[in-house]
């Protein structure tokens, strides 16, 4: 556990010690800005007929930030360590695989949550200046929850791409792409007649618009939750097994 | 320390060590000597734990590196090929992060930092950021990595390529202060470096282990190959028949030197030391000695000797 923690510590360090993770939360905060000054405009001085945080993220703006922010930040970190050599002066440490991928992406998740922090001023800010019924508690932990469960996923996904690897640009465009699938996926089961009705449909559990938008009304459903929690632990046991790959013979 | 028996080493279609059995005993100082793609770094990360055998055992201090992996890194302080280090570090910050992974409490790892930094000339850099450090330095850190969990064996590979002679002389410097308390084993292929560090030498060619003793004893055991050279004034005819008719050199070579002298150029037969009898010769018919002298193979003839027919075969 120590271990981990000392891993955990030099991995957010990373993030938080360079340019590029100020870049990430400067772009998203641009673009989650921006959509809400959008929002506002539109909207004018109406009451909102949903709740603002569902008004984002029907949009696609969430899905396009995390489909993007998502390899930005899983690129790097098994993929840069392979390159650079660091990753066998890790291994012959006294670190356990498990560790590794635990801490690495503990880190990213971390900071993918706080790129999202600023988030929360807008919604300050609506409740302050707008005459808006008053945001449920509920809701805003839904969306919460939504961002961190759709977070997990992307960057598990994100950490595999890294760890099969030696180069961030792979990654990224390996993790871009399976994001893109995704997506599209998620497009299908909204746009096809029928397909997102039925929960016997496979791809009813594709549907992350439909899945966000619950979580934005403030409706966790338990079968949501566990779609998101299952498929990153899968990626990121995939992940663990290409680490542990090297030790096989 | 280190017993190597058998140890094979295939990457997809190519066989990087081949059946390989050495064994290092404690305190030693041994180099791995070979040309690039012998199979140097391959047996060093066995050895390290960081990738397994395809066949073969390694053990260090009696434990199977694969097996009880958790036992023998702690024992294993391990500086791979070109040393690399986490560039946007501080050097301080850096020794401690690695001695915290390998496994050293809060305050051992800040006693430990310290004394590394110390022992490795970095007490002035300590809050340096890495990536601005020259070579040297670097390498530095690099080696108080490897020793800040003082480990029992330390195993470096080619630890002072890239650097000016003057950071050669350091690092050497350092590495043989090392000797006694720790087990080292260090690859290069730099000649004169083992010749000057290493208790012994294990030659590598293809994965394979052609030779392993002491630089002293291989040169000992060249040294019947070695020749004689003699610069004599005298007729080219009459040095010819004299070493014809001499039993003890099994081989002579006479070409014409500066004004009357000739350059002779002798073979001795079963390693015989030729130069009184070719005094007393020079006496005997009243020639003029200019120069006489017998070269000692350097490891470098020796390593070029055993690794000739893949050069060649390269050519």
């Amino acid at each position: 556990m120590r271990i981990f923690w000392t891993l955990l510590r030099r991995e957010l360090g990373t993030f938080f010690l360079s340019l590029t993770g100020y870049v990430i939360i400067a772009a998203v905060a641009l673009i989650v800005g921006s959509t809400f000054v959008m929002l506002i405009h539109n909207m004018g001085t109406k009451p909102f007929a949903m709740p603002v945080t569902q008004l984002f993220f029907n949009s696609f703006m969430y899905w396009l930030l995390v489909i993007l922010v998502a390899p930005a930040i899983t690129m790097r970190l098994f993929a840069l360590e392979k390159a650079s050599g660091t990753f066998e002066t890790l291994m012959t440490t006294s670190v356990g695989d498990l560790q590794v991928v635990a801490a690495k992406f503990s880190a990213a998740i971390f900071f993918y949550m706080v790129t999202w922090l600023p988030t929360l001023a807008g919604l300050v800010i609506i409740q302050r200046f707008t005459n808006q019924p008053k945001l449920d508690l509920g809701v805003v932990g839904g969306m919460y929850l939504g961002i961190f469960l759709s977070g997990c996923l992307f960057l598990s996904i994100g950490c595999l791409a890294s760890a099969l690897t030696k180069s961030q640009m792979v990654a990224a465009v390996v993790s871009l792409a399976v994001g893109v699938i995704l997506f599209v996926l998620a497009y299908m089961a909204q746009v096809l007649p029928g397909a997102a009705a039925s929960a016997t449909d496979a791809l009813y559990y594709f549907n992350l618009f439909k899945h966000m938008e619950d979580f934005t009304r403030g409706v966790v459903d338990t079968r949501t939750v566990i779609f998101y929690a299952t498929a990153t632990f899968l990626f990121l046991f995939l992940t663990l097994r290409v680490v542990e790959s090297r030790r096989w013979k | 320390m280190i017993e190597v028996s058998n140890l094979t080493k295939r990457y997809a279609g190519r066989t990087a060590v081949d059946d390989i059995s050495f064994t290092v005993a404690r305190g030693e100082i041994v180099g791995l000597l070979g040309p690039n793609g012998a199979g140097k770094s391959t047996t060093m990360r066995v050895l390290s734990g960081f990738m397994p055998a395809t066949s073969g055992t390694v053990r260090v201090a009696g434990f199977d590196v694969f097996h009880d992996a958790d036992e023998t890194r702690r024992r294993i302080g391990y500086m791979p090929e070109n040393n690399p280090l986490h560039p946007e570090m501080r050097v301080r910050e850096y020794l401690k992060f690695r001695a915290r992974l390998k496994g050293l409490g809060w305050k051992k790892s800040r006693e430990r930092v310290t004394t590394v930094m110390e022992q490795c000339g970095l007490a002035d850099v300590g809050r340096r950021i890495i990536g601005q450090l020259s070579k040297g330095y670097k390498q530095r850190v690099g080696l108080a990595d490897a020793l800040v969990h003082e480990p029992e064996l330390i195993i470096l590979d080619e630890p002072t390529i890239g650097l000016d002679p003057q950071q050669i002389r350091s690092v050497r410097a350092l590495i043989k202060s090392l000797a006694g308390s720790h087990t080292v084993l260090i690859s290069t292929h730099i000649l004169p470096e083992v010749e000057m560090m290493c208790g012994r030498v294990l030659i590598m060619l293809d994965g394979r282990v052609l030779a392993s003793d002491t630089p002293e004893n291989l040169q000992r055991r060249m040294a019947g190959g070695s020749q004689v050279i003699a610069e004599i004034a005298a007729p080219a005819a009459a040095l010819r028949a004299v070493w014809e008719n001499l039993p003890e050199v099994a081989q002579f070579d006479v070409t014409a030197g500066e004004g009357e002298f000739f350059r002779c150029a002798l073979t001795p037969r079963d390693g015989q030391d030729l130069r009184p009898l070719i005094f007393n010769l020079a006496r005997v018919n009243g020639w003029t000695l200019r120069e006489l002298t017998r070269s000692r193979h350097s490891l470098e003839d020796i390593y070029m000797q055993v690794t000739r027919p893949t050069t060649e075969e390269a050519e």
